[in-house]
């Protein structure tokens, strides 16, 4: 299979790679750019470990190809700190312990800021629902909502 | 110098720190099972049978060999013999020998140079089956004319005449049944029915494996326990236990499920032929086909007790299977089963047979959910039927120090009233409830365990303290650690760091589990701690040219024991460590040990549920989760675990379950399938934790993370069979079967 | 596997039918990717249709909608006016898979997967709505109801696809509805479902309605809704309508569900989409 080589734009960072046709961006992240943040629970858009963000959409980078990163804009876990600054969110993911083993916090992270962009003040309930297609089985979901909560009103100016 | 060996004030135990590994692992940086790479490294990939249960007739791996790119191809011929059974069971599971076993089995093994080289590798290898018949439901496995799955695996006290599926029994108990019987005003005898559920961690299994030519080899895998994989992996390569150094990645998940291996020596073999590294990760469709998941269980269980409440008897019947192999599980369901509760007479039967499904591997508290919620569920049936508060009840039944317990050891001090009371004395308990909801309560134990375990703690000249312990760090135990190192020496929790060491760096250290870590690589950190502080004491007597014994530890620095000691200011840590060099070089502790005395735990869940009369969907509104943490070291983790471990018990109680078809294949192996809960199915988790402390433990710890698994089947199940007026007996509750239980069919 | 994007929907059709072996479209991905990576097919070519112009818009038509065949339905979801006009059409698309799914998931999309359980489905069928098709022989338009053709199947020829999804005018007093039966209260594939669409006279009696089943049977269905019509939605109606439901039930068992509680669900799921429906043609919240 011949690959292709796409142009594109991670975390502000222009990128260049070559991939083949039939290659998820997940794989195009993690075994040829060393991104590996976003992580592979299913592959088929079950879990969302692999939460990126596509031209500021919200996706699976299990459910896109590659080639179909080119002139995209993709946003991962990667670029979520600003340097040695924390984003809210992750800050308050460490403090209310809202991880147990980690592998899922990316996903969630990265899904939890595309919603508090849409929304700065989700209900429990909203919150819920957005990250329905995020699974997490170690903490039972009760402080990964709790820490979003905290971070968007911190985020809004509340703390 | 003087210890206390117990501890009841505390300056950081009880607290709530960051985790060492937060930041790591809220930037993606933290490296977890399939981020692992090395030079050169070429892609595993596993071809798996198709067939529940056949004999291969012959394996051709000449077309995929002849691939560019393919390096290496494995099959079960690859592997000599190994003596121990235990392993050779693991090692079959890993790689089928003359059968395949299960849906999922695997048969063969490549690594080439990319992932889609591998798998063009892998459609290349042709197998041929002769399929046999299957069984795959425990209570068919059972009957004498059943397809056999492996012959001669009985052991010696199994009676004569039956399948040569069922390979062992067990019995537990004290008193007389059938007299407690007699005694009884009600006798109610029930049979369920509980559906394997899988352990769901988020992250598949995944190894990097890279042997070298002359006989040495690293490891690297997502593990509860990487001293156990090299005793497995070694013994399956043929290799000392010396040359295989194995290094456990983070780990996103486990909760029993890493506790064996499932593709490591594979991975070691593809390397071993290939002389290169190998990386073999598996798809989420076959974590599910060929991990471990539950046993599946089918349970008669009756009760007896007089009208006021007072259970005369118990008596249950527990059929396990953890698929093709033996499993041991059954021993630890019949032992849990009625071990909340004071009883005159008690018997736990227990049988175990093989079925055409993977190989069993622990689930937290693994046995024990089964069998107690058959207890739970037919209890709260009685209650019903008597008219009597099901809290009361199990409160005027409850097991407490001095019980004779129902698998035969008499406790300590237990939680159980005290659970049971807070449950009570809880909101949730009186709360009002609407319509079509129903409120269900049920009480759970575990056991828990202590185990093998090193620990080296450095003490740094800068006057820091470095842990060095064996066991991965599955949601959070190296601050806990840390915590308790740090209230040992004195210092501040960001003065600690603890590290997960590789199984060349330390001796041994026995699985992440049972709840073990934090009670016994907790004792072991105490006590490392403490052996350096004996150290420290000496160095500070030595420079103040006074007695050892005459030097006291306080708060974190030597100080003379009393006027008598001499008058000398207090020596801190970073004082005496900076001057160690001087005073007789590096100051460290350390501590080896098979840890006993893990205190068990009791756990008491309310909940409430809410069922659509017309469709059987079922949505849980309201959750309270009490439990006896002896003592909680990071409570906010310790909630966590709490409301995760429910969590799990709830999705297995409502939908979770291997579905096998009439075929013997797995029907729904993957997330879309296999159910477990979303964040949008579920409420708040409420906790209360309770400390009653362990007398084994310095701090009184006592393991958190099996319980909370324990009693969500039946305490939904009540609160669900509450809601509709007819009981509910099987898990898991879908909404078909509660639906039909509605319609009365 | 050959990847290309076409800048027509007659060059992506050219190519899709002049590819000798296995050829796919690419729109959100959500099916074919789990198809890829599960190994279920390898196709030779596919043909990635998000560039050609206007698949990506919804624009006003004749008094309805056109929805370009690749607009994912978060962003359907984020247009207030289809939502106003057809509620029940976007609640089915929405209801497809998780947030992350619903970033790249189209209605055509799963249209054309031919899934009986698909969400999107039910609604555009009792919309009444059609497609574009276009093909080898050129543009055609067909009834949404007529492209399934049983589990995995369409009625769609080899090189032809969807372009574009016709949502028809909306009459006053008109409005739908979509409910699904699933275990979880997310990313769980429909046990059964019921779309309903309905117009009421100015005294609140029914007039037109169509009521769609999905996961009920080989492809959606319609069940008789004149169980309905003429009627204010008394329980004798409603009544009528669930029987009518369950009486063109024809599912499988299978691990989501059983025949016969997927045939009672469908009635149960029916009425009450049935009401939502008259209570927002009612202006009801």
């Amino acid at each position: 299979m011949k690959s292709i080589q796409v142009s594109t734009t991670i975390n502000g960072d222009p990128v260049e790679f070559l991939c083949t046709p039939d290659e998820p961006l997940l794989d195009v992240l993690r075994n040829r750019l060393g991104l590996t943040g976003a992580k592979e629970g299913c592959g088929t858009g079950d879990c969302g470990a692999c939460s990126v963000t596509v031209n500021g959409r919200l996706v699976c980078s299990c459910l896109v190809l590659g080639v179909e990163a080119e002139g995209a804009q993709i946003e991962t876990i990667e670029g979520m700190a600003q340097g040695e600054t924390l984003h809210p969110l992750q800050r308050h993911f460490i403090e209310k312990a809202a991880l147990q083993c980690g592998v899922c916090t990316p996903g969630i992270l990265v899904a939890a800021k595309s919603l508090l962009e849409k929304n700065a003040s989700p209900t429990d309930e909203e919150v819920r629902y957005w990250l329905a297609g995020n699974l997490c089985r170690c903490t039972g979901y009760d402080k990964i909502i709790e820490a979003v909560q905290s971070a968007a009103a911190e985020m809004r100016g509340e703390v | 110098m003087a210890l206390d060996d117990k501890k009841s004030r505390f300056k950081y135990v009880g607290t709530t720190p960051n985790r060492p590994d937060g930041v790591d692992k809220v930037t993606g940086k933290a490296q977890y099972g399939a981020d692992i790479t090395a030079p050169g490294m070429l892609t595993g990939a596993i071809l798996r049978s198709p067939h529940p249960h056949a004999r291969i007739v012959s394996i051709d791996t000449s077309a995929a060999e002849a691939i560019p790119g393919v390096r290496a191809v494995v099959t079960g011929k690859d592997f000599a013999p190994v003596e121990d059974q235990g392993f050779a069971d693991i090692g079959e599971t890993c790689m089928a020998r003359d059968k395949v076993l299960y849906d999922g089995h695997p048969v063969a093994a490549v690594a080439a140079t990319t992932p889609a080289i591998a798998k063009a590798a892998i459609r290349a290898i042709k197998v041929e089956y002769a399929p046999l018949p299957h069984v795959t439901d425990v209570d068919e496995a059972m009957r004498p004319d059943a397809p056999v799955v492996l012959e001669g695996r009985a052991l010696e006290h199994v009676p004569a005449g039956m399948s040569q599926n069922v390979t062992n029994t067990c019995e537990f108990g004290h008193g007389d049944v059938e007299a407690g019987f007699a005694k009884a005003d009600l006798v109610l005898e029930r049979s369920f029915k509980v559906a394997a559920a899988h352990q769901g961690y988020i992250e598949p299994h995944a190894c990097m494996a890279s042997v070298t030519s002359d006989g040495r080899a690293d490891l690297y895998c997502c593990t509860q326990g990487h001293f156990f994989v090299r005793a497995v992996c070694s013994a399956l390569m043929g290799m000392e236990a010396s040359q295989l150094r194995v290094t456990a990645s983070e780990i996103g998940g486990g909760f029993g499920g890493k506790t064996t291996v499932f593709i490591e020596p594979v991975a070691l073999m593809l390397s071993k032929k290939s002389g290169r590294p190998v990386k073999l990760v598996m798809t989420r469709d076959e974590v599910f086909k060929a991990s471990g998941p539950t046993v599946h269980a089918s349970i008669d269980c009756k009760i007896g007790m007089t009208k006021d409440g007072r259970i005369t008897a118990g008596d249950m019947t527990l059929r396990y299977s953890g698929g093709a192999w033996p499993s041991g599980t059954i021993e630890m369901g019949a032992q849990a089963g009625f071990a909340a509760y004071d009883m005159p007479a008690v018997r736990t039967i227990g049988w175990t047979a093989l079925t055409n499904r993977p190989k069993e591997i622990s689930y937290r508290a693994p046995g024990a959910p089964q069998a107690v919620y058959a207890v739970e569920a037919v209890i709260d049936e009685m209650c019903q039927q008597l008219g009597l508060d099901p809290l009361k009840t199990r409160l005027k039944n409850a097991a407490a120090k001095g019980t004779l317990s129902s698998y035969g050891v008499t406790f300590d001090e237990i939680g159980m009233v005290a659970t049971l009371e807070a449950a009570q004395a809880h909101p949730h308990w009186s709360a009002p409830l609407g319509p079509n909801q129903g409120r269900g309560v049920a009480a759970g134990f575990w056991f828990n365990f202590g185990g093998n375990t090193c620990v080296t703690l450095n003490i740094n000249t800068d006057g820091t303290a470095s842990v060095t312990e064996g066991n991965p760090d599955i949601g959070g135990s190296r601050a806990s650690i840390s915590l308790m190192a740090a209230e040992e020496l004195g210092i501040r929790y960001e003065n600690v760091r603890t590290i997960v060491a590789d199984t060349a760096s330390l001796g041994y250290n026995d699985n992440t589990d049972g709840s073990r870590v934090t009670f016994a690589v907790g004792l072991a950190t105490i006590k490392a701690a403490r052996a350096a502080i004996k150290v420290m004491c000496e160095r500070a007597a030595a420079l103040w040219g006074i007695d050892a014994e005459a030097v006291d530890w306080i708060d974190g620095a030597a100080h003379p024991s009393g006027p008598n000691a001499g008058k000398f200011p207090p020596m801190t840590l970073a004082e005496i460590a900076a001057q160690s060099f001087q005073t007789g070089g590096p100051i460290a502790g350390h501590h080896e040990v098979n840890v006993d005395g893990a205190g068990v735990s009791f756990g008491v869940h309310i909940c409430d549920v809410e069922v659509d009369p017309e469709t059987g969907h079922t949505l849980v509104k309201r959750y309270t989760v009490v439990q006896d943490a002896g003592k909680a070291v990071h409570p906010t983790y310790v909630e966590g675990q709490m409301q995760g471990g429910a969590v799990q018990g709830i999705g297995w109680a409502l939908n979770e379950e291997y579905i096998y078809g009439k075929d013997g294949r797995l029907q729904n192996a993957g997330f879309l399938d296999y159910r477990i809960p979303v964040a949008s199915d579920l409420p708040k988790i409420d906790t209360v934790i309770l400390e009653i402390p362990n007398p084994g433990h310095p701090y009184g710890v006592r393991g958190v993370g099996e319980t909370p698994i324990v009693p969500p089947l039946a305490a939904v199940t009540n609160a669900v069979s509450r809601t509709i007026g007819k009981r509910m007996y099987q898990v898991p509750m879908s909404p078909p079967r509660i639906l039909s239980a509605i319609k009365g069919a | 596997m050959r990847y290309m994007t076409a800048e027509t929907a007659e060059a992506a059709s050219t190519a899709l039918a002049a590819e000798p072996g296995l050829a796919r479209v690419l729109a959100g991905g959500t099916d074919l990717l789990v198809q890829l990576k599960a190994g279920m097919i390898q196709p030779d070519l596919v043909v990635d249709i998000k560039k050609i112009p206007g698949i990506r818009e919804i624009t006003p038509e004749a008094g309805g909608w056109r929805i370009g065949a690749a607009v994912a339905n978060a962003e359907l979801k984020e247009h207030a006016q289809v939502k106003a006009d057809w509620p029940g059409v976007v609640e089915g698309a929405n209801l497809i898979g998780s947030t992350q799914v619903q970033g790249r998931c189209t209605m055509a999309g799963n249209l054309c997967n031919g899934s009986p359980a698909a969400d999107a489905v039910p609604g555009l069928v009792a919309a009444d709505a059609s497609v574009t098709i276009v093909g080898p022989s050129g543009t055609r338009v067909a009834k949404v109801a007529d492209i399934p053709a049983g589990p995995g199947r369409t009625t769609l020829a080899k090189g032809e696809i969807v372009t574009a999804i016709h949502l028809p005018a909306r009459a006053p007093r008109s409005a739908d509805a979509y409910l699904r039966f699933i275990p979880r209260t997310e990313m769980d594939i429909a046990v059964a479902s019921a779309a309903v669409s309905l117009t009421l006279s100015e005294d609140g009696t029914v007039t037109h309605a169509r009521v769609a089943l999905g996961a009920v049977a080989p492809k959606v269905v319609l069940a008789d809704a004149s169980t309905i019509i003429g009627t204010k939605l008394d329980d004798a109606a409603l009544a009528a309508l669930a029987k009518a439901a369950e009486s063109v039930c024809n599912p499988i068992d299978d691990k989501r569900g059983t025949i016969e509680f997927r045939t009672s669900t469908a009635g149960v799921l029916a009425r009450r989409a049935a009401l939502i429906a008259y209570n927002r043609a009612k202006g009801v919240k």
